[in-house]
């Protein structure tokens, strides 16, 4: 289902990148000027074309009974001890599937170390969590399950607790050979839904596409400023704004993030994952700690290469010096990134 | 060109001396190993390579291999012995994308 929407937007985006070719072809390559300064951003687009389709493992291929089930249980309140988070509690669709705090609120209503990240895109991600200890959303989706901190709701119990429930056998039937309730399944369909949660066409895509009027050229020059003077898509590369990298860029925290799982590496210490910029003006406080409360604090972070400066800091990570021009430009840029999605449905959850 | 002028550099005494060890040389590229597997002798040096624009960090935490060869600027190179038999995991500590294997065969 959503591969086929994917297609069409892309069939459409083709179209347009044809008109705007033939547009290109009979005018000068300066997109206009700002501050006194030539833009020319569409060099910058060939890395940013969304894809046509969702990837998924071969041992897990999405069907749409797996996402039905998937979906089905991150709705589900009841895997977590107390009945009474699920995992959209704190991967909320309203908030562009984080939860809107600067760290999460565990079991028992205790706030965690860190911030919810977006569950937007993770189909394509090549690490999961903060710090990264899961390489695959398989292996992701029962840790927060079974956290004690967390949802706090053991395995075993959960397995037990979801045989009880008569209404899950025909979705585990539809999904696969039989009714069989495993962990492992458990797993394998909320990641096949999780695959299906992808940010819809943002302005920002529209320009790719070639409609020259879908981003102002104030974002333009932001662009510009991203993809050169500071360095952003060294890291926020590709369509989905992240190579999945992890760095020290100098927030203010105490947590070794990534450093905790190799302590032997200096570079590591301090480092989380670079999240993706997709809807990033809908999600903030920013920061796997929420530290920053708003993207232009974010900005300034970057423009003084790391508001603290220790032997892990990232090498790529120096001060910018960004004129409220281009500052500015960027923060226009990012709003550009954010689309404008549908509500998204809750399941009726079975009895 | 100055990149090529010093792998040259490197290689010609190897030659003259007619060598038998071979150079081994990994380059990193847009965030991934040029390479995702080679075999090499017990002993042999591997050179691994910085060819992106970004910094990178090479190390192993495979047990009898641990190594780390710390950060990598663009355009600098690092070498490590692999001097036992057995299979050695590489990974960059920045980008989970680059993934690697040593084999090392008599």
């Amino acid at each position: 289902m959503e591969l086929r929407t994917l297609q069409q937007k892309r069939g459409a985006g083709a179209l347009l990148n044809t008109l705007a070719l033939l547009a290109l072809a009979s005018c000068s390559p300066v997109e206009g000027t700002i501050a006194g300064r030539d833009i020319d951003a569409r060099r910058f687009v060939d890395q940013y074309h969304r894809p046509d389709a969702i990837p998924s493992p071969q041992d897990n291929p999405t069907s749409d009974a797996a996402v039905r089930l998937g979906k089905t249980l991150f709705f589900d309140p009841r895997l977590s001890a107390a009945s009474s988070m699920s995992c959209a509690n704190c991967h909320y669709p309203g908030f562009s599937w984080g939860d809107g705090n600067p760290r999460a609120i565990g079991d028992g209503m205790k706030e965690l170390g860190r911030r919810s990240p977006t569950i937007l895109n993770l189909a394509w991600a090549t690490a999961l969590f903060w710090d990264g200890r899961a390489e695959t959303l398989e292996e992701q989706a029962l840790g927060p399950i079974q956290a004690a901190g967390e949802m706090n709701l053991p395995l075993d119990q959960m397995v037990t607790r979801l045989r009880s429930i008569p209404g899950y056998q025909p979705l585990f039937l539809a999904t696969y050979a039989d009714q069989e309730i495993t962990a492992e399944r458990v797993a394998k369909a909320i990641a096949a839904f999780e695959r299906t949660v992808v940010s819809g066409v943002a302005p920002f895509d529209r320009w790719v596409s070639g409609d020259e009027n879908a981003i102002s050229q104030e974002a333009k020059l932001g662009f510009e400023v991203f993809n050169t003077k500071a360095n952003c898509a060294s890291c926020h590369s590709g369509w989905r704004f992240t190579d999945d990298s992890f760095h020290d860029i100098g927030t203010v925290t105490s947590d070794r993030g990534r450093g905790a799982l190799l302590e032997d590496l200096e570079s590591i210490q301090f480092a989380f994952k670079t999240p993706t910029l997709r809807n990033a003006d809908r999600r903030g406080p920013y920061m796997h700690n929420g530290s920053e409360a708003t993207l232009e604090k974010v900005i300034e972070l970057y423009d003084l290469g790391g508001r603290v400066k220790r032997a892990s800091l990232s090498p790529e990570m120096k001060p910018l010096n960004l004129s409220p021009d281009e500052k500015r430009a960027l923060l226009a840029f990012l709003h550009t990134l954010t689309s404008e999605d549908a509500p998204v449905e809750i399941p009726v959850l079975p009895r | 060109m100055l990149k090529m002028l010093f792998a040259a550099i490197l290689l010609t005494p190897a030659l003259l001396a007619g060598s038998t060890a071979a150079e081994h040389v990994v380059g990193q590229k847009n965030k991934v190993f040029a390479k995702a597997e080679i075999t090499v002798k017990p002993g042999e040096k591997v050179t691994f390579r910085n060819d992106d624009d970004v910094t990178h960090n090479v190390f192993s935490t495979t047990e009898g291999f641990r190594f780390n060869l710390k950060t990598q600027a663009p355009g600098t190179e690092s070498v490590q012995v692999f001097d036992h038999e057995g299979k050695a995991e590489i990974r960059c500590a920045f980008h989970p994308t680059m993934k690697m294997t040593v084999q090392v065969k008599k």
